[in-house]
């Protein structure tokens, strides 16, 4: 099973709620930490680190000595990456999204692939579970390259650990938080019942129901704000799968880097309850999934 | 004219509840919610939509059915993995599609149209402190970059016609793309963190940002109480980075509270933590004018 940790809203509880779903996993899992422009998930796993690779995106390369200037690469190009000026042609690797295009195009073959660097992917171990995250640059825009490549390289990490993946994604509904979610099985939206947090969980089922996957919520510091969220998911019939109340107890060991589960009995029982609903939920999409092959 | 940017890193740290408090407490600034894709200021400020445009930005690839003639050329070459095989035809997925054009470019059968795609809606407004400018991308919608560079020349074009030398903005999380275009034209960065391991990494990440712009910045320490050790730490390394170290406000149920009511926690009335906000303020506007000047 693959399971998206994500919310619409940012600090609603996404990486408490994939820590202490690691903390409390029967089975081998991987941890995963989508979140490249703010990765937090190993200040509470705390993984030992055993393998880094920087990685980059394929931008254009110009060998002048080739180049007639006729412009087909700065036409192709939606990015403004590669522009002709009288006899010039210069490129803005920042703005290129590694499309190829532009080497493909150009028919004097005087592109040639170059790099730009993306960020770090890092990984290791934490106890009996697998661990990798991708960190992006500094001054880097964009995430989803770098969460392509920490997704194609997952495979090939821990060969001998087939199991389930949880995914620690970033906030927000645009394209990097869809990137993140797009090949799970089950996405788990952490919210609070504040209207911040209701609206902004609002606009993430908006923008994952077209995924077609199971989903459901976990209210986060429950007793906060107001009940429009409780009235919501009765009246669509959308899941809670589990509620952590507001404790400032809970925010401390928070605070602490502590993993939340690991703080009290209660809340470690909270997360195995969580987990057995991901399992119940997971047979059921499998079972669906072969009566509809039937 | 000064701009000022609050953003966090991490989320969830109050940016919003604070950009609020500021916009009650400054003289009419022009209020801008660069958060586009899950913008909350509103929710504050409820303000009077005057003016909604679409947002248009950049195309998406749709292959024609009939006219495709299934030779996977376009399958090949796209670096997005969006083009997928429904019912044994080749079908763009829109959700990865990045609008690259490479398919457009070299289908042999010039099966495959290229659109251009409206990523989502912004709106001119006023509100009770001044006049507002925002939006909201469409969810899982492209360009927030773009959108972010619209509304601030909006903002601008706004405080200029109306006179006013202020424009006060909420940021998005993170550290990329939305955000790098925040800061473009920022005078000073109020960088908004909370005593925990993620706000302590986050803050780094983010302050690291603002000196690669060269963007002046403060910080303040929201939720303060929660651990007074880890704000202690806070307030050492900013100081030891070179960034002004503003303040710290204490964790106050009044936050959710001003949420739920559709209010800013400076107006329930004279509390000590509304003083420490308006005095909060105060100290950005002054930084920022310095800031200004040197810029």
């Amino acid at each position: 099973m693959n399971v998206a940790v994500a919310s619409g809203k940012g600090g609603t509880g996404k990486t408490t709620v994939t820590a202490s779903l690691a903390s409390v996993w029967d089975g081998p899992l991987t941890a995963v930490d989508l979140d490249v422009e703010e990765p937090n998930l190993h200040l509470f796993l705390h993984p030992e680190i055993k393998g880094r690779e920087t990685v980059g995106l394929t931008v254009p390369v110009v060998d002048e000595d080739r180049c007639t200037l006729c412009g087909a690469c700065s036409e192709l190009c939606q990015f403004k990456a590669i522009s002709v000026m009288g006899d010039l042609v210069m490129t803005f690797p920042e703005m290129c999204h590694g499309c190829g295009g532009c080497l493909a195009v150009c028919p004097e073959k005087a592109l040639s692939p170059g790099n730009r660097d993306l960020g770090e992917i890092s990984w290791g171990r934490a106890g009996s579970v697998n661990f990798v995250m991708g960190q992006l640059r500094i001054g880097e825009a964009m995430s989803p390259p770098l969460m392509r490549e920490v997704k194609a390289k997952l495979p090939g990490l821990f060969p001998d650990a087939a199991g389930d993946v949880i995914i620690d994604a970033p906030p927000g509904t645009s394209c990097p938080a869809i990137n993140a979610v797009m090949d799970s099985d089950i996405i788990v939206l952490v919210t609070e019942p504040t209207p911040f947090g209701f609206h902004d969980f609002k606009l993430a089922v908006e923008a994952f129901t077209p995924l077609g996957k199971p989903m459901g919520v976990v209210i986060n510091r429950a007793g906060l704000g107001d009940n429009a969220i409780y009235e919501y998911c009765k009246a669509r019939n959308f899941p809670i799968w589990a509620e952590i109340p507001f404790d400032r107890r809970l925010a401390e060991a928070y605070s602490n880097g502590r993993i939340v589960a690991e703080a009290c009995e209660d809340t470690r029982r909270i997360f195995t309850g969580l987990a057995e609903r991901l399992r119940i939920v997971s047979g059921q999409k499998a079972a669906g999934r072969e009566v509809s092959h039937a | 004219m000064r701009e000022i940017l609050i953003i966090s890193g991490k989320g969830g740290t109050g940016k919003t509840s604070l950009t609020a408090a500021f916009a009650h407490a400054a003289d009419r600034p022009v209020i801008c919610d660069l958060d586009v894709d899950a913008p909350d200021l509103h929710l504050l400020l409820q303000p009077r939509y005057e003016q909604t445009e679409t947002f248009v930005s950049g195309h998406e690839a749709v292959i024609d059915a009939e006219t495709c003639e299934q030779c996977g050329l376009c399958a090949d070459m796209c670096r997005f993995d969006a083009i997928v095989q429904r019912d044994g035809e080749y079908a763009v997925d829109p959700i990865r599609c990045e609008g690259c054009k490479v398919c457009v470019q070299f289908c042999p059968a010039n099966a495959i149209a290229f659109p251009e795609s409206e990523c989502g809606l912004w709106h001119i407004s006023t509100c009770r402190f001044g006049p507002m400018v925002h939006a909201q991308l469409h969810p899982g919608a492209e360009n927030s970059g773009r959108l972010v560079t619209l509304l601030k020349q909006q903002a601008r074009q706004l405080a200029e016609k109306q006179g006013l030398d202020l424009i006060l903005c909420d940021g998005a999380p993170g550290v990329g793309c939305p955000v790098i275009s925040s800061l473009a034209g920022t005078d000073l960065a109020v960088l908004v963190t909370e005593p925990t391991p993620s706000g302590l990494h986050d803050l780094k990440r983010i302050a690291e940002l603002c000196k690669h712009f060269k963007t002046p910045a403060g910080v303040i320490v929201n939720k303060s109480d929660l651990n007074p050790d880890v704000t202690a730490a806070i307030k050492e390394w900013s100081e030891e980075s070179g960034l002004t170290y503003l303040a710290e406000f204490p964790f106050d149920p009044d936050f959710p509270r001003a949420q739920v009511e559709g209010k800013v926690i400076t107006e329930f009335g004279e509390t000590a933590l509304g003083a420490l906000i308006k005095q909060t303020w105060t100290a950005i506007e002054s930084l920022s004018r310095v800031s200004s000047r040197a810029a």
